[in-house]
C-alpha cells in the first residue's frame, strides 16, 4: 500500500490511543487529588500527571500555576498542547480524512462524529462539563473508534499498520501511566506500603480500567511487585507492556509474511519481546522502576522510528 | 416542467409526488438529506470566501428530468463535441492543419497561455488529450440547448452527480420504483476503464491507474478521494511518486510500484518542476520526460487547456465541421470578442442586455449580468472593458429554462444549467445524467455554488 | 571546423540529499551546420532513462540518483564538425510552430522601455524586411547592454538587464528575445558552446544566443553579446522560451542540503590542436 496511507493509518491509531491516555491521566490526577492529607496539598498529584504526559514544561510556560482547572483545559481542550484530547481527536480525524478511502464508513463516521462532538464541547459552558463527563466521553469514543475498526476494517496490511500504531502508543501509554507513581512523592518513607500508597496504586489500576481484573488475577492484596508484574509482564493484562509489545510483534510478523521479507523493525520488536519475556519483577526493581520505564519508553520510540524509516517514509527499495 | 399549462411529459411522474408532499415531510427530508451529506463529508470549500471549509452546497430535492429522446439528442451532441475538441488538440500539437487552413487564427492557439510547447509533436495514447470533457449547457427551449463552455482539463463536480443520486435513492426509493430512471452509478467503472484504455506504450499487463491530488487542503479533495475509492485506485500526492529510469513509481510499504496512468487533478504548471514551474511542490520531477517517452500517461494530457479557453470556444463549431465533416448538433452561445473593435463597440452599446465575462475567469466572479445590474455598475464595467478589451467576451442573456425547485413558499421555477461528463478513451462514453446546478435566488441566472447556487439530481428516463 | 568539447558540471550537497533528478538537454542535434562525430554524457552512479526528442528537436534525457547524494558529476565530451551557415539553422527537424515563440515568459516580458527600444531600432527599416529588422534589433541590444560579468544574476529579466545596461550573454539573449517578440518576430533562447580561440575575447565557452524566425529562411541565430551570427565556432545544444526552459541541465534535489555548483568547459579547435601536436613531435 501507499507509504503515506500507511503512515496516516498508523498515526490515526496513535492519536486515538493518546487521547485515551490523556483522559486516563486526568482521571488518575483527579482521584489522587481527592485525598486531602498528602504533604503538598493536591499540587504534586497534578504535577505528576503533567510529568508523565511529557508536557510539564510547555504547561508551565503557558499557565504557570498547576491548578486543576488549568490542567483540565491543558489536557483536554488546549490546541497548544499537541497531546490534548482535542488535539489528538482533531489530528486523528485529519489523518483519517486524508486516507478516507482506506477507512470503512463506520470508522470514518465515528471519527467524524468525535470531531464534531469535541468541537461542540469547546463551545459549551465549561462549568456545565464535569471532568468525569470529559474522561467518560473520551474513553467511550476511543473505544468506539477501535471497536468499529476491529469489526469492519479489512484484515490487510493497512490493518497491521493501524495496530502497530495502536500497540506502540499503548506501550508508551502504560509506561507513562505507571511512571506517574514515581513522580507522586509519598510524604515520608514511612508511607511506603501505607494506605495512601495503596490508594495511589489502586487509582492507577482504576484509571486503566484494571482494578477488578487485578483482583481476579492477584487476589486483592495490593503490592508494588504485583502491580508491576500485572502492568508490565502479565500477558493476560491487555494493557501490559508485554501484551502491547507482543501485539506490535504479531502485526510486524504479519507484514513480514505478507511482503515476503523481514526488516530491522521485526528484529527490533523481537528483541523487546525477548527481553520482557525473560524478565522478572525483581529485575525491574533492581534496575529501578523509573529507570526501567524511561529506558522502555526510549526503546518504544526507537522501534516506532524504525517502523517509520522502513515502511512509512516511502524509501523502501 | 410546464409546457403551457400542461406538465411536460418527463415530469409527469413527479407531479403527484411533489403536490402531495406535506411541508413538514419536505422539511424533514431536507434536513435528512443535509445530515447525509454532512455525514459522508461531501463539502465544498470556496476559494477566497472565508468561512467554514466544511460548507455544504445546498441540495434541492426536486430532480431535473430529461426524457429519453431529449437525452439521446444531447448525447450525440456532447460526444460530437468531445471528439472534435480532441481532434483539435492532436492537430494543434501536430501539423496544425486547422490553422494552416485559416479556420482558426494561429495567434489564438499558439500564443495562448494554455498552449504547451513542451508537448508539441507528441501524440498521447489513442490520440486523446482530454479524457474527461465536462460541457456546460443551458436550455432555452424544448429542443434548444446552448453550450456555455467546455472543460477539457479536470472538470469537477462529478461526485455530486453520484452522491445526489445516492441520496435521492435512499430518501425516496418509491420514486425509483415508479419511474424508470437510467442509472449513473457505473460512472467510476467507466472512468477506470477509460483511463486504463490509454495506458502508455511501455506498459505491459494490466495498467496501474492512480489519481494525483494536490492534497487534502484542496477544496475538491473530497471528490478526489471519493473517485479513488469508487474506482478502487490509489489516491496519491506528488511526494508519493518519483521518477527513475523510464518510469514513474509510487512509494509503497513494499517498495516502489510502477504507475502507468495518472488521472491528475493538478494544473499543468505544477505537474513537473523540471518542465514547468520550478517551485512546484505538488508535482513530480521528471514526470513530463517519462510521459513524453511513453512511460506513463497523464490524463488529461498537459496542454489540453488550449481547447477550452473562452477565446477558442467560439471556434468549436468550426472544429466540428473541419475534423468531423458534420454540422454541430449543439450550438454555441453567440459571443462577442471585445478584442475585436467592432464587437467591442457593439458590447459597449448594449451592456444592459448582455452578460460580460473575463476571458480567463471562472466561478462566476468578475462577470456582469447586464439586465440585473444598475447604471453605475454598468458604467464601472464599461470602463474596465475599455481598459482591457481583450480580457472580456460578451454573450446575450438567454431565456434560460427553469426547473421546479423547492422553496420556502412551496415549489417555484428556478434557472438551471447542466454539466454532463463525457469520457474519452478507446471509446467515448456518456453516463445518462450530469450535474444540474440551480440558481436558488428568485430570478437569478448565476448557478455557481459560490454565489448562491445549489445542486439537483439529474434524471434521464429510460426508454 | 572540428570542435572538441569538454564540459564538466559538479553539484555538491551538504548535508547529502535524499535524491536528485535531472533533465538533460546536453546532446547537440543534427542540422546542416553541425554533425556530431562522437558525443557522450556520463553521470556516475545515476540511473538514466526516459529519453526522447522534444518538439524543438532537442534530445532530452532523464537522470536520477538515489540518496544519500553528496555529489553529482555530469561529464560531457564530444566532437562536432561544424560549417558556417551565417547563423541559419538549416535542415533542423522540429515541430513547434514558430508562432508559439511569440509569447513572452517572465524573463522576456516586455516593459515599456523594451517596446521603445524595439521601436527605435526599427525606425526606417521596412516592415517586410524581416531579416534586416532582426539585425537591427540584435545591434540595438548589443549596444544597449555592455558585456559585464558579475553584475546580473540567473534570475535577471530582460527588462532589468536593459535598465541596468550591463550583463552577460544570458541577458543579451533575453533582451533580444523581448525586443523581437515586441516586434512580432518569434524568438527563442539557444544554449551551446563557443570556441573563443585566440581572439583575446574572454567570452564564456558555455554560451547562449538567440534565434529569430524569419519567414522564408527559418530560424536564424543572433549572438548579441558577440555582435555576430553563429558560425563554425558555435556548437548548438538546444533551445527554449528562455534561459530556464532551454537550460542544458535542470534538476531537483530532495532534502535539506545546500547546493554548490562548479562548471568547467573547454571548446578546442580540433584541427589546430592536431596541427600543434604534430609540430611538437
Amino acid at each position: 500500500m501507499l507509504s503515506r496511507t500507511a503512515e496516516n493509518l498508523f498515526w490515526t491509531a496513535r492519536y486515538i490511543e493518546r487521547a485515551e491516555t490523556n483522559a486516563r491521566l486526568l482521571e488518575v490526577g483527579a482521584r489522587n487529588a481527592l485525598i486531602p492529607n498528602t504533604g503538598g496539598g493536591y499540587r504534586n498529584e497534578w504535577d505528576s500527571v503533567l510529568q508523565a504526559s511529557g508536557t510539564a514544561a510547555a504547561f508551565a510556560e503557558k499557565y504557570g500555576e498547576t491548578v486543576q482547572r488549568n490542567i483540565e483545559t491543558w489536557m483536554f481542550f488546549d490546541r497548544d498542547n499537541p497531546n490534548s484530547v482535542t488535539s489528538c481527536i482533531e489530528r486523528a480525524r485529519e489523518n483519517g480524512r486524508i486516507v478516507r478511502t482506506a477507512l470503512t464508513s463506520q470508522v470514518w463516521d465515528v471519527l467524524n462524529t468525535a470531531f464534531a462532538e469535541v468541537r461542540e464541547f469547546a463551545r459549551q459552558e465549561r462549568s456545565s462539563l464535569s471532568l468525569s463527563d470529559l474522561t467518560d466521553w473520551t474513553l467511550r469514543t476511543t473505544a468506539l473508534v477501535r471497536g468499529s475498526a476491529l469489526n469492519t476494517q479489512l484484515r490487510n496490511d493497512g490493518n497491521d499498520f493501524t495496530n502497530i500504531g495502536h500497540y506502540l502508543e499503548r506501550a508508551d501509554s502504560t509506561a507513562r501511566l505507571l511512571d506517574v507513581k514515581y513522580f507522586v512523592l509519598l510524604p515520608t518513607i514511612s508511607h511506603v506500603g501505607s494506605g495512601l500508597d495503596n490508594y495511589q496504586w489502586r487509582t492507577l489500576l482504576r484509571a486503566m480500567s484494571s482494578n477488578r481484573a487485578f483482583n481476579w488475577a492477584y487476589g486483592g492484596e495490593i503490592s508494588p511487585a504485583k502491580i508491576v508484574d500485572f502492568l508490565v509482564l502479565n500477558r493476560a493484562c491487555p494493557r501490559s507492556l508485554l501484551s502491547a509489545v507482543e501485539g506490535a510483534n504479531d502485526h510486524l510478523d504479519r507484514l513480514a509474511r505478507a511482503y515476503g521479507r523481514s526488516t530491522a523493525a521485526q528484529t527490533a520488536v523481537r528483541g523487546m519481546v525477548g527481553e520482557l519475556a525473560d524478565m522478572t519483577v525483581e529485575d525491574i526493581f533492581d534496575e529501578g522502576l523509573h529507570e526501567f520505564l524511561t529506558r522502555f519508553i526510549l526503546r518504544v520510540g526507537a522501534l516506532a522510528g524504525e517502523v517509520q524509516r522502513t515502511y512509512l517514509s516511502g524509501e523502501m527499495r | 416542467m410546464y409546457d403551457g399549462s400542461d406538465v411536460r411529459p418527463p415530469y409527469r411522474g413527479l407531479e403527484g409526488w411533489s403536490r402531495d408532499m406535506p411541508s413538514e415531510l419536505k422539511a424533514m427530508k431536507q434536513s435528512e438529506a443535509e445530515a447525509l451529506f454532512r455525514r459522508i463529508g461531501i463539502t465544498f470549500a470556496v476559494y477566497g470566501e472565508g468561512g467554514s471549509p466544511d460548507r455544504l452546497i445546498p441540495f434541492d430535492m426536486f430532480p431535473r428530468v430529461f426524457s429519453a429522446d431529449e437525452w439521446h439528442r444531447l448525447e450525440r451532441g456532447i460526444k460530437q463535441r468531445a471528439r472534435a475538441l480532441n481532434a483539435f488538440l492532436v492537430d494543434v500539437y501536430g501539423r496544425g492543419e486547422i490553422v494552416k487552413a485559416g479556420r482558426i487564427p494561429g495567434r489564438l492557439v499558439y500564443q495562448n497561455e494554455a498552449y504547451e510547447t513542451a508537448v508539441c509533436g507528441f501524440v498521447p495514447p489513442k490520440g486523446v488529450y482530454s479524457h474527461i470533457v465536462g460541457i456546460d449547457l443551458v436550455r432555452t427551449g424544448p429542443d434548444e440547448f446552448f453550450v456555455l463552455e467546455d472543460n477539457c482539463r479536470t472538470p469537477s463536480g462529478v461526485s455530486y452527480m453520484l452522491e445526489n443520486r445516492e441520496i435521492m435513492m435512499r430518501m425516496f426509493p418509491q420514486l425509483f420504483q415508479h419511474n424508470r430512471i437510467a442509472p449513473v452509478e457505473n460512472y467510476p467503472g467507466l472512468l477506470r476503464r477509460t483511463l486504463a484504455s490509454v495506458a502508455p506504450r511501455k506498459c505491459e499487463g494490466e495498467p496501474r491507474v492512480v489519481i494525483l491530488t494536490p492534497g487534502h487542503y484542496n477544496s475538491a479533495y473530497y471528490e478526489h478521494s471519493f473517485l479513488a475509492d469508487m474506482m478502487g485506485v490509489e489516491l496519491v500526492e506528488g511526494a508519493d511518486l518519483f521518477v527513475e529510469g523510464d518510469y514513474c513509481w509510487m512509494r509503497t510499504t513494499e517498495g516502489p510500484k510502477r504507475v502507468d496512468v495518472i488521472y491528475r487533478r493538478i494544473d499543468d504548471a505544477f505537474i513537473d518542476p523540471l518542465c514547468f514551474r520550478p517551485d512546484s511542490m505538488l508535482g513530480v520531477a521528471g514526470l513530463m520526460n517519462v510521459y513524453r517517452s511513453g512511460g506513463v500517461t497523464i490524463c488529461s494530457a498537459p496542454g489540453a487547456g488550449v481547447a477550452d479557453d473562452k477565446a477558442i470556444y467560439t471556434f468549436v463549431p468550426e472544429m466540428v465541421r473541419f475534423y468531423l465533416g458534420e454540422e454541430p448538433i449543439l450550438n454555441n452561445v453567440p459571443t462577442w470578442q471585445c478584442a475585436k473593435s467592432d464587437d467591442c463597440k457593439y458590447v459597449l452599446e448594449h451592456l444592459p442586455e448582455l452578460v460580460v465575462k473575463e476571458v480567463h475567469g471562472s466561478g462566476g466572479y468578475g462577470m456582469l449580468v447586464g439586465p440585473k445590474a444598475d447604471r453605475s455598475t454598468i458604467d464601472i464595467f464599461a470602463e474596465k472593458i475599455r481598459e482591457k478589451p481583450w480580457n472580456y467576451i460578451a454573450q446575450p442573456t438567454l431565456a434560460l429554462s427553469t426547473c421546479p425547485t423547492f422553496v420556502d413558499e412551496g415549489i417555484a421555477p428556478r434557472h438551471v444549467d447542466l454539466r454532463p461528463y463525457c469520457l474519452v478513451g478507446e471509446q467515448i462514453e456518456l453516463v445518462p445524467g450530469g450535474l444540474t446546478r440551480v440558481a436558488l435566488k428568485e430570478g437569478s441566472l448565476v448557478v455557481n455554488s459560490s454565489q448562491g447556487g445549489g445542486v439537483k439530481d439529474t434524471w434521464v428516463m429510460a426508454e | 571546423m572540428r570542435l572538441l568539447v569538454s564540459h564538466e558540471t559538479v553539484y555538491r550537497f551538504d548535508p547529502p540529499m535524499k535524491g536528485v533528478v535531472q533533465s538533460h538537454r546536453l546532446t547537440p542535434s543534427q542540422f546542416e551546420g553541425q554533425t556530431v562525430i562522437d558525443w557522450s554524457v556520463e553521470v556516475e552512479g545515476a540511473t538514466r532513462g526516459a529519453a526522447f526528442r522534444d518538439g524543438a528537436g532537442d534530445w532530452v534525457e532523464t537522470v536520477s540518483l538515489l540518496g544519500p547524494v553528496e555529489e553529482v558529476r555530469v561529464i560531457v565530451k564530444g566532437t562536432v564538425e561544424t560549417v558556417d551557415l551565417a547563423g541559419v539553422l538549416r535542415g533542423h527537424r522540429e515541430t513547434v510552430p514558430p508562432e508559439a515563440y511569440l509569447r513572452p515568459t517572465h524573463a522576456t516580458w516586455p516593459d515599456a522601455a523594451v517596446k521603445v527600444l524595439a521601436e527605435e531600432a526599427l525606425e526606417g527599416v521596412a516592415q517586410d524586411e524581416i531579416l534586416s529588422r532582426a539585425h537591427a534589433l540584435a545591434k540595438a541590444v548589443s549596444e544597449a547592454i555592455e558585456y559585464t560579468p558579475g553584475e546580473t544574476e540567473a534570475t535577471t529579466t530582460a527588462a532589468e538587464a536593459l535598465a541596468l545596461g550591463r550583463g552577460v550573454c544570458q541577458d543579451h539573449t533575453h533582451a533580444l528575445i523581448a525586443v523581437a517578440q515586441a516586434s512580432d518576430i518569434p524568438a527563442r533562447y539557444v544554449t551551446g558552446y563557443l570556441e573563443s580561440g585566440n581572439d583575446g575575447a574572454a567570452h564564456e565557452a558555455s554560451h547562449a544566443w538567440a534565434e529569430l524566425f524569419v519567414a522564408g529562411l527559418g530560424w536564424i541565430g543572433f549572438d548579441a553579446a558577440n555582435k555576430c551570427c553563429p558560425d563554425a565556432r558555435y556548437v548548438r545544444l538546444g533551445s527554449g522560451h528562455d534561459a530556464q526552459g532551454a537550460a542544458p541541465i535542470r534538476g531537483v534535489a530532495s532534502g535539506m542540503g545546500i547546493e554548490a555548483m562548479e562548471v568547467d568547459v573547454s571548446v578546442v579547435d580540433g584541427d589546430r590542436a592536431a596541427g600543434q601536436s604534430q609540430t611538437q613531435q
